[in-house]
Formats: C-alpha cells, sequence, structure tokens
C-alpha cells in the first residue's frame, strides 16, 4: 500500500532537506566557516536534548534536571567505543556495549511483563529486581564481549577504513543513547513517584553524581582513556552536518508521532492532571516512564553525536550549571512546543557560542555572560511562556478532524437539549 | 447482565463489606455497607465530612482501604490501582471538576478511550495503516460521542475555556467514555443554579437510560437528590446511618439529627405525631 | 487463591515492599559499618571529624534558612541565593581591607578594651554584610521575580538561574570582585585548642598538638555561636512577632493572606530581605573559616545548602537546621572514611535515599492529595 504523505508533512521534509542543502553549500563554498559549521552542529545537538527535555518537563509534567547526566552518559559511551575503535584498533568497546544493551534491554522487557501481574509491586523493590538483573547481564556481556571482539574486529576490518569508521560511529551513537535509555529506567522507577520538585532536586542530583564520576573515570571507574578530570582527547570527528540533521530530523518525526497518537495524549494527561489520568484509565507511572526514557534516549543519542564534534570531551562540560541549559532552551522556546525547542536551540547556539563570542566590543569580551543572563531575563519578562508559547508548525499539530453533520450521529433525536 | 444466567439481575453490582478507613488517628469511613443492583440510581448523602468521598475514593482506587472488602461483578477490587479500576468498568466524576485543561474538548473524551486504543505505540510511531485507520476511528467514535451531549460543535475548543455548566457536562461525557457500567458522580450539582441543576437531572436520567448504567451520586441539592436518586444512603461520622427510598429517608428522625441537631429531630417527631393525631 | 505458606510469605514481601527496604537497609548497614570500624580504630579523630563537619554544617545551615523560607513562601527555587551569599563574603572582604570598619570602635574610644573594641568591630562587619545582602535580595526580587508572581512557576526559576549567571560574571568582572581569588583578611587572629585527657592547651608558635586531643580553633567556635544566636533570631522572628505571623500566613495560603489585610508583597520581600541577611552572615563566616573567596565560591555551598533544606524538607526552619547538620557531617566523614574525590556524589545519594524513604524530606509535611 502506498503512503500518502499529507501537505504538511512534506512541507516538513522539503523544508529541512532545504534548509540543510542551503548549510552545506554554505559550509563548502566557505561563506560559513568551521567555527560556524560547529556552532550549528551544536544547535542541532542541543535540540535533540531539549526536545527529549520537552517531552519530560514540557509535555508529561515531569521536572527534570537529570537531562544533562543522561547528555554526558551517552557522550562518553559512544567516546569511548569509537576511541578503542580508532585508537586502540579494537571493536571490544562496540561488543560489550552493544550485548550490554541488547541483553539488559531484553531482561527489562520480560520483567517488565512478569512484574505487571504482580499486585502491589512497590517501585523501590520493583527497582532493585531491574537492577540485579541488569547488573547480572552487564557481567555476562562483558565476559562474552572480550571472548567474540576479535571476531567482530576482523569482520569490520573487511570493510574499508572510512566505512568502517562511519558504522562504528552510528551503531556507537545508537547504543549510547540505547544506554541513557535504560539508565534512565533504572533511576526514574523509584524515583518518578517523587513530587514534581523533589523529583527535580533528586535529578539534579543524578547529574552532579555523573559529573563527578565523570572526574574520577580513569581512577574510580577504570576508563583509563576518558582521562579523568584532565579530559578525554582523540575521540574521532565522525559527527557531520549530515548527522546532526538527520538524527534531528528523525527525532522531531519521532516524538511528533509518538504525541500526536493516543499515547502521546496519555503522556500529555499526566501533566494535565494526574489524578483525572488515573480515573480515565490511564496508567500514570507507566506514561511517566515512558516519557523520561524516551526523553533520556534523546539525550543520549544528543551526547553521542556532540562528542565527536569537537573530538574532546571535559566533566566540566557536564557540571550541574550547564545542566539548565535545556531548561533554559525549552522555557526560552516555548513549553510544550517542539518548534520552540528546535528554534530556541538553534538561537541558543548563535547567540551564547557565536554573536557573544565575536561580535562584543573590544575589551568586554568577559561580558558574555553578564549579557547572556540579561537576555535571558529580559525575555523571560517579556514573554513569560516562552518565544512559541504552545505554537507548533502544522506538521506538528494535533490535527483535529473537522465536524461532521449532526445527521452521522447516532440516535441524534435522543441527544440532550444543550443549556443555554 | 448476561442473558445466560437468570439470577445475575440479582447479584449486586457494586458491593461494599465493612469497608473501613483511618487517616492516622481518624476513622474516615467505618464499617460502611453498601449494595448497588444493576440499573440502581443511588445517592450518597451526608453532612460535610461524613465521608462519602472518602468512600468513592475508596471504591476507586484511590486510597487503599484498611479493613472490608470492595466487590465488583464478583471480583475484589480492594487496592487495586485506580487505573485498572477504571478499566475494569468503574468510572467517576470529581466534586472540583478534573478535565485536562489546556486539552481540547475532543481530545479530553478521546484519553478515556485509551485503553481501547486499537494500535500499539510502534505503529503510532511508525504511522503505518493500522495507525492511520485505528486513530481515525477512534477520534470519529469521540466525535460522536460528543454528538451525543451536543458538544461536537465545541470540539475543538480548550476545556479551561467552557462555560461552568459545559465543564460539568464534559467531565460526565469524558467519564461515560471509558464505558463503565458503574458511574459515580461526586457532587456534580454543585455551584449549579437551579436551571442547570434541572438539566442535569435530565442528563443523569438521560444517561442511564441511555447507557445502561447504575449511577451513585454524592450530592447536597437535595431537589436533585430526592428528583433523582431512587435510593439513598445516609452518611455521618463515616457511618451509614440510613438507606431507603427518598421519602422514607426525608422523614428518618437519624437523618434529621444528623442534618439539623437533635432537638429538629425531636421537633419533627412531634410535628409528625401531631399530624397522625 | 494459592495458600501455600510459600506463596504467602513471597506476598507478604511484595506487599510490605520488603525487596526495596532492604536493599536500602543494606546500603546503610555498609555505610553504618564504615564508620563504626571508622570509630573503633581511632575514636579521637573521628571526633575531630565530627567537629569539623559541625562548623561546616552550621554554615550551611545558615544559607539553607534563605532557601527553605523563600520555598515555602513563594514555592521557588531561589537559585541566586548562593551568589547572594558570595556577595557578602565580598561585602565583608571590602569592609575590611577598604573601610577598616574592623576598627572604628577602636579609633573612636581608644580606651576600650581590646577584646571588646574587636567584637563590635566584627560585629558591624557583619551587620554590614548581612544588611547590603538584604538590599541586594530586596533589589533582585522586585526587579526579576515580582514581575513573574503570577506567570507559570519555571519561568521564575529560569529568571532566577539568570539572575545567578549575572551575579556570578558581574562579579568576575575586574572592577567589580575580579575573577581571581582573593585571600581574606580575617578581622580576628586564629587560636586553636587542642582538647585532650591532658586539658586544653593552646597551641601557636610552633607548638605541636599533644596526641589524643581534638583541635578546635576560635573561628569554629564563632561560626558555631554565631549561627545558633541567628538562628533562635530568626526562630523568634517567625514565631513570636507581627512579621512572622504574616510570613507564616502568606506561606499557607497567599490568597486569603492578602483577604485578611496583609500586605503580601511586602511580607515576600520581607522573607527575602531575612533570608539573604542570614546568607550574608554565612559569607562573612565562611570566608573567615575557608580564609579565601572568588566570584563561584557560592555555587557549591549554595547547591549543598539547598539540598540540605530538601533533606530537611523544604519549608521547614527545623527541618532546613537539621539537613545542614547532616550535610555538613556527610561531606566530611565520607571525605575522611570512604572517598575524598566522591564526597559530594555521597552527600547528593543520602538525598535521594532519604527521598525515597521520606518524599517531602525528614520534617516536610506529606503533600495533600486531594481527589
Amino acid at each position: 500500500m502506498t503512503k500518502k504523505f499529507s501537505k504538511s508533512t512534506l512541507w516538513f521534509l522539503g523544508a529541512s532537506i532545504l534548509a540543510y542543502a542551503v548549510l552545506e553549500i554554505l559550509i563548502s563554498t566557505q561563506i560559513l566557516n568551521t567555527f560556524w559549521n560547529t556552532i550549528i552542529r551544536i544547535g542541532g545537538v542541543m535540540a535533540i536534548v531539549s526536545i527529549g527535555l520537552n517531552l519530560i518537563y514540557g509535555f508529561n509534567g515531569q521536572f527534570s534536571l537529570g537531562q544533562w547526566g543522561f547528555y554526558a552518559i551517552g557522550a562518553y559511551a559512544a567516546a569511548d567505543v569509537t576511541y578503542r575503535w580508532s585508537i586502540n584498533k579494537s571493536a571490544d568497546g562496540l561488543v560489550v556495549l552493544f550485548l550490554a544493551t541488547t541483553l539488559s534491554g531484553i531482561v527489562i522487557l520480560w520483567l517488565r511483563k512478569k512484574l505487571a501481574n504482580i499486585r502491589g509491586l512497590d517501585p523501590l523493590s520493583a527497582f532493585t529486581i531491574y537492577l540485579a538483573a541488569t547488573i547480572i547481564m552487564s557481567a555476562l556481556a562483558w565476559w562474552v564481549g572480550i571472548a567474540v571482539t576479535p571476531a567482530v574486529t576482523g569482520a569490520l576490518n573487511i570493510l574499508p577504513a572510512p566505512v568502517a569508521m562511519q558504522v562504528v560511529f552510528v551503531i556507537a551513537v545508537l547504543l549510547s543513547a540505547i544506554l541513557a535509555a535504560e539508565i534512565s529506567f533504572l533511576f526514574g522507577l523509584p524515583i518518578l513517584s517523587l513530587g514534581s520538585d523533589y523529583f527535580g532536586i533528586a535529578t539534579l542530583g543524578f547529574s552532579i553524581i555523573v559529573k563527578i564520576l565523570l572526574d574520577n573515570s580513569d581512577t574510580l571507574l577504570g576508563f583509563v582513556e576518558m582521562k579523568g578530570a584532565r579530559g578525554m582527547v582523540g575521540i574521532p570527528k565522525e559527527t557531520s552536518l549530515f548527522w546532526v540533521f538527520f538524527f534531528l530530523v528523525v527525532s522531531v518525526v519521532l516524538v511528533r508521532n509518538l504525541l500526536r497518537s493516543s499515547y502521546g495524549r496519555a503522556i500529555i494527561s499526566v501533566r494535565e492532571d494526574e489524578i483525572a489520568a488515573k480515573a480515565m484509565g490511564i496508567d500514570i507511572a507507566e506514561y511517566k516512564i515512558l516519557a523520561f526514557v524516551l526523553g533520556s534516549f534523546l539525550a543520549g543519542l544528543a551526547g553521542g553525536l556532540y562528542a565527536h564534534i569537537n573530538g574532546f570531551l571535559h566533566p566540566n562540560t557536564f557540571n550541574f550549571i550547564k545542566s539548565f541549559d535545556p531548561m533554559i532552551i525549552i522555557v526560552f522556546g516555548g513549553l510544550g512546543s517542539i518548534t520552540g525547542t528546535v528554534f530556541a536551540a538553534f538561537a541558543w547556539a548563535l547567540i551564547l557560542e557565536g554573536v557573544l563570542r565575536l561580535f562584543l566590543p573590544q575589551g568586554f569580551e568577559t561580558w558574555r555572560f553578564v549579557v547572556y543572563p540579561l537576555l535571558l531575563l529580559v525575555t523571560m519578562l517579556l514573554r513569560p511562556k516562552g518565544i512559541f508559547g504552545e505554537y507548533e508548525i502544522p506538521f506538528l499539530r494535533q490535527i483535529l478532524p473537522p465536524i461532521r453533520k449532526p445527521a452521522e450521529t447516532p440516535e441524534n433525536n435522543s441527544t440532550v437539549e444543550a443549556q443555554s | 447482565m448476561t442473558g445466560t444466567n437468570p439470577s445475575a439481575a440479582n447479584d449486586p453490582l457494586l458491593k461494599v463489606t465493612d469497608l473501613s478507613k483511618n487517616f492516622g488517628g481518624l476513622r474516615a469511613v467505618n464499617r460502611i455497607n453498601l449494595e448497588l443492583f444493576p440499573g440502581d440510581l443511588a445517592g450518597l448523602i451526608g453532612p460535610n465530612g461524613a465521608g462519602k468521598t472518602t468512600a468513592f475514593n475508596l471504591i476507586t482506587g484511590v486510597y487503599y482501604p484498611t479493613e472490608g472488602q470492595i466487590n465488583f461483578k464478583g471480583q475484589d477490587i480492594g487496592g487495586l490501582a485506580p487505573h485498572v479500576i477504571n478499566q475494569m468498568g468503574i468510572a467517576r466524576t470529581f466534586q472540583n471538576i478534573r478535565l485536562f485543561p489546556s486539552l481540547t474538548v475532543l481530545e479530553n473524551v478521546c484519553i478515556a478511550y485509551h485503553s481501547h486504543a486499537g494500535y500499539s505505540m510502534q505503529d503510532a510511531i511508525l504511522r503505518n495503516n493500522k495507525f492511520e485507520v485505528q486513530e481515525k476511528e477512534l477520534l470519529e467514535k469521540a466525535q460522536d460521542f460528543l454528538g451525543i451531549f451536543n458538544m461536537q460543535d465545541r470540539q475543538g475548543e480548550i476545556a479551561r475555556n467552557l462555560p461552568y455548566g459545559q465543564q460539568r457536562r464534559l467531565e460526565i461525557a469524558r467519564a461515560l467514555a471509558a464505558d463503565p457500567q458503574l458511574l459515580l458522580l461526586d457532587e456534580p450539582a454543585a455551584g449549579m443554579n437551579p436551571n442547570e441543576s434541572i438539566a442535569l437531572m435530565d442528563l443523569i436520567h438521560f444517561i442511564r437510560d441511555r447507557f445502561k448504567l447504575t449511577i451513585l451520586l454524592i450530592e447536597h441539592q437535595m431537589r436533585v437528590v430526592m428528583g433523582v436518586c431512587e435510593k439513598i444512603t445516609v452518611m455521618d461520622f463515616g457511618e451509614v446511618i440510613a438507606y431507603g427510598k427518598p421519602d422514607e429517608i426525608q422523614s428518618d428522625p437519624r437523618v434529621i439529627e444528623a442534618y439539623l441537631g437533635r432537638g429538629a429531630a425531636e421537633l419533627s417527631e412531634k410535628l409528625q405525631r401531631s399530624k397522625t393525631q | 487463591m494459592n495458600t501455600s505458606p510459600i506463596a504467602q510469605l513471597i506476598q507478604k514481601i511484595i506487599k510490605q515492599g520488603w525487596m526495596g527496604k532492604s536493599f536500602l537497609l543494606l546500603i546503610t548497614l555498609l555505610a553504618v559499618w564504615r564508620l563504626v570500624v571508622a570509630l573503633q580504630e581511632n575514636p579521637i579523630l573521628f571526633l575531630q571529624q565530627v567537629v569539623n563537619g559541625l562548623q561546616l554544617g552550621f554554615v550551611y545551615a545558615l544559607i539553607a534558612l534563605g532557601y527553605t523560607m523563600v520555598y515555602g513562601i513563594v514555592r521557588l527555587i531561589n537559585f541566586a541565593h548562593g551568589d547572594v551569599f558570595m556577595v557578602g563574603a565580598f561585602v565583608s572582604f571590602y569592609s575590611i581591607t577598604r573601610f577598616q570598619l574592623h576598627t572604628w570602635a577602636e579609633r573612636l574610644f581608644p580606651a576600650m578594651p581590646d577584646g571588646v573594641s574587636l567584637i563590635i568591630g566584627a560585629l558591624t562587619v557583619m551587620a554590614a554584610s548581612m544588611v547590603a545582602c538584604a538590599l541586594l535580595a530586596v533589589v533582585i526580587e522586585r526587579i526579576a521575580y515580582k514581575p513573574l508572581r503570577n506567570a507559570p512557576r519555571i519561568s521564575a526559576l529560569i529568571t532566577a538561574i539568570g539572575v545567578s549567571f549575572f551575579l556570578e560574571y558581574f562579579a568576575a568582572l575586574n572592577f567589580v570582585f575580579s575573577p581571581n581569588f582573593i585571600t581574606y583578611r580575617r578581622p580576628i587572629e586564629v587560636v586553636t585548642w587542642a582538647i585532650g585527657p591532658g586539658g586544653i592547651t593552646t597551641l601557636g608558635g610552633g607548638i605541636a598538638p599533644p596526641p589524643g586531643t581534638i583541635l578546635i580553633s576560635n573561628i569554629a567556635l564563632i561560626i558555631i555561636l554565631t549561627s545558633i544566636i541567628l538562628m533562635f533570631g530568626l526562630q523568634f522572628i517567625v514565631q513570636k512577632t507581627r512579621i512572622g505571623k504574616a510570613m507564616r500566613s502568606v506561606a499557607y495560603d497567599k490568597q486569603t493572606a492578602r483577604l485578611m489585610g496583609i500586605n503580601t508583597d511586602a511580607i515576600i520581600s520581607t522573607t527575602f530581605a531575612i533570608g539573604a541577611a542570614l546568607a550574608g552572615a554565612a559569607g562573612m563566616l565562611y570566608a573567615i573559616a575557608f580564609s579565601q573567596i572568588f566570584f563561584w565560591m557560592g555555587i557549591i555551598p549554595g547547591l549543598k545548602s539547598f539540598v540540605a533544606a530538601v533533606l530537611g524538607g523544604i519549608g521547614s526552619i527545623p527541618g532546613a537546621f537539621i539537613g545542614a547538620l547532616i550535610m555538613g557531617q556527610a561531606e566530611v566523614i565520607s571525605a575522611a572514611y570512604i572517598s575524598t574525590p566522591l564526597r559530594d556524589a555521597i552527600a547528593f545519594s543520602i538525598l535521594i535515599i532519604v527521598l525515597l524513604v521520606r518524599p517531602t524530606g525528614i520534617f516536610g509535611e506529606p503533600e495533600r492529595e486531594k481527589a
């Protein structure tokens, strides 16, 4: 069956491809130099993280400050895999991460079916069971992974080197996104039942713990190549404009398709009124975790892309002050507006990383972070609901079917009078 | 109401036995018993703080009962999660209207249909044919449903912008969209003027007949209770103090005492006696 | 229904949530075991750590009070509070180095005993930073938060983050506080006492502390005493005065308080001012204790104090106090006995575990859910 695309879909895809093509031309003709190229890619990456956070906070109503922690996890996990491939010439990272995420994923999905039948299981106990299962699976993955690594390395080496690099890169980014999603599932399980502000603080704690662990990644976690607080260098710079655009469009479509369905309405109903949602048959715990896991998946994805932009990672990029950036972006763009989020992410990158770096007058370079909060304050005071409010481009809107003729309603004669 | 079992009509749809709920040291509901048969239109009344809403919350799973049993269609539902209870066939409205305020009228109804959505999340994300067909069907079903309540032309309006009476109506419509057998209405006439109350009474009669429902309602407006309910349970201080037909309840001295105090009860008793003499 | 004893036991384990509880218990027991071992190995060293933790905890307590009061009254996580604390430290620094404020009593009344004039001088410096911080907080509140009082809560939070950034980076400008570490000149000399079974020895001039003693400095005593006095003062204001009564009523229900004739805007400003004044005092105490100040110094203590407030139950004054003491101990003791680089991670893990057991903190009132 051939699928018909609606006008808004064609318009959206066309505009995305056009934007990509224009940027690609501008870059190849050197009208936009590497500096701006990097900023655009960072804007795209920020758009992906922020869409994820908008799903969690803007649509599901869960005040999360943990997005940055999952971003960090994604970045370091993907970077480690590609580093091991390009520097150590070994696919061990790829194999172990693949086995760990898939095995844990399968076990989590299996346990979820089993545990759903148990009446009155508290989230903390469920968390303990999942945690034990995940640890066992990861250990298994490690053990099996080391054994099969040489075979996989050999197989990948059959491919031409640049192709193999690309393959490893894309798989690494996807796997690190899955890793972030699984960790968010484990963490979210007990935490999501907390009230909104307390949930926010617990997730902030998560981000900070992740950052501290990264500071000590070489000593405490045993990943020598991450070099702890000195910063990880030598990551292949594989994130091209194409990949950023590709994953951004995929993320937007994914989130839009989910939100504009019955499942999306269930997610939004949790934000609107938890008690009413429960009374209408919505399993709110389920939809909170769904939004949280998907949002963290996008954070992990964006992290993986970010790691391969500069080829350099430092734990300070992931400190808690910066963890407010995605929150600022979604509020700036408009909570519950994907259009606004994408716009705000690019605007944020262009202004903060570009304009304020290049165009502040001589002697005022240090004023970058003085001007930035002032811009933020003025925007918030003038437009407390963000630049776009809840506006969406047609492609992202919920389409209401046209009002049908009253004759089509069954037993129209028995309808009650609407009160005046 | 299975045709095969002739005694089904005599089995209670909802049977609450010795149900109690403690909040710390406070016993909000104390060993109440309640029976509803298919097709009943029953009322639950009592002074403020009598434990009526707590009883609703226990039946719908918002609270975990301290003691006692709640049987619905022969199954023990005490302590089940609210969404499970809803999916089993009990829907409710709230004392202070709880719509999904920033969603449209149509989306409000669609959410109630969620557990009947005929497609999986994968279908939704891939936008495959199954999704397109089922989603269209779901939306049209919701539209038809709004049509029954004469609200179809308001489908695109944001719920919080509706006038008060319409919000109540939408809340009832939303509860019914989940296709329940038992509908619990928590003070549906609260804040309504007399005209609106009359329209509400018509609506309650209409939905009972149209959807073949059993309805239990909490209400303070005596005019509504007496005009709608066929059986009334009276609660005071967490206990059931009377049960009967509306006219029986009206003359029950314990009920009068609960509402108006002991003196009033004695006075009304004297009046009754003087009437009969 | 399966009624075999094993099935019943499993049922019970599930119903009571024993699996999750035993997991938390296991973690707690591990930590307790580590502490008991440490206490047995060297009780004196352990006590020394507890004293150090107390000193830190009391500073956190002063900052935490500001967070908890503001949150209690406007439900805003005031992220700029930590930077107000930083400003407090700098104000005290400049009033000492530029204006010699700590010596005014000595200069005016040379006959006054040294001790008295020093105390008066130090108190004046503290008062100066408290007043400066209170004014700053009121200005921030009026400009940045008040216009957003009816906007979504998140807008005010983003504004708070903006204000925090602004204060930090504005302070980092060369003509303000400069981006460098600055050595703080204490208005008082440090005196350290070694307390042990052999009595109290005053250290200094190259005397090594006798073995088996705990070191306590006058700084620690000053911090603890000042904090306690300020906290009692706050408790008095909140519980006994008209303003305190008004504050509590606004925290409970802003709308009703306004209908009762309370000027809610003034009360909210007062709350910000009192909280900031405490942070100003904390800034000075912190600077005295660690003798180094810089423009980012507010972030981490601010964050930890905020966590302390949440730990104790945000909105509760005794909660903030207890939470801060716990945070202080957690930080010092985990640095000493578990892992120095992980000490902040451990402090946050404690927060998460406490929230799992008591979702609204130790003294927090459970959130009421109305159906």
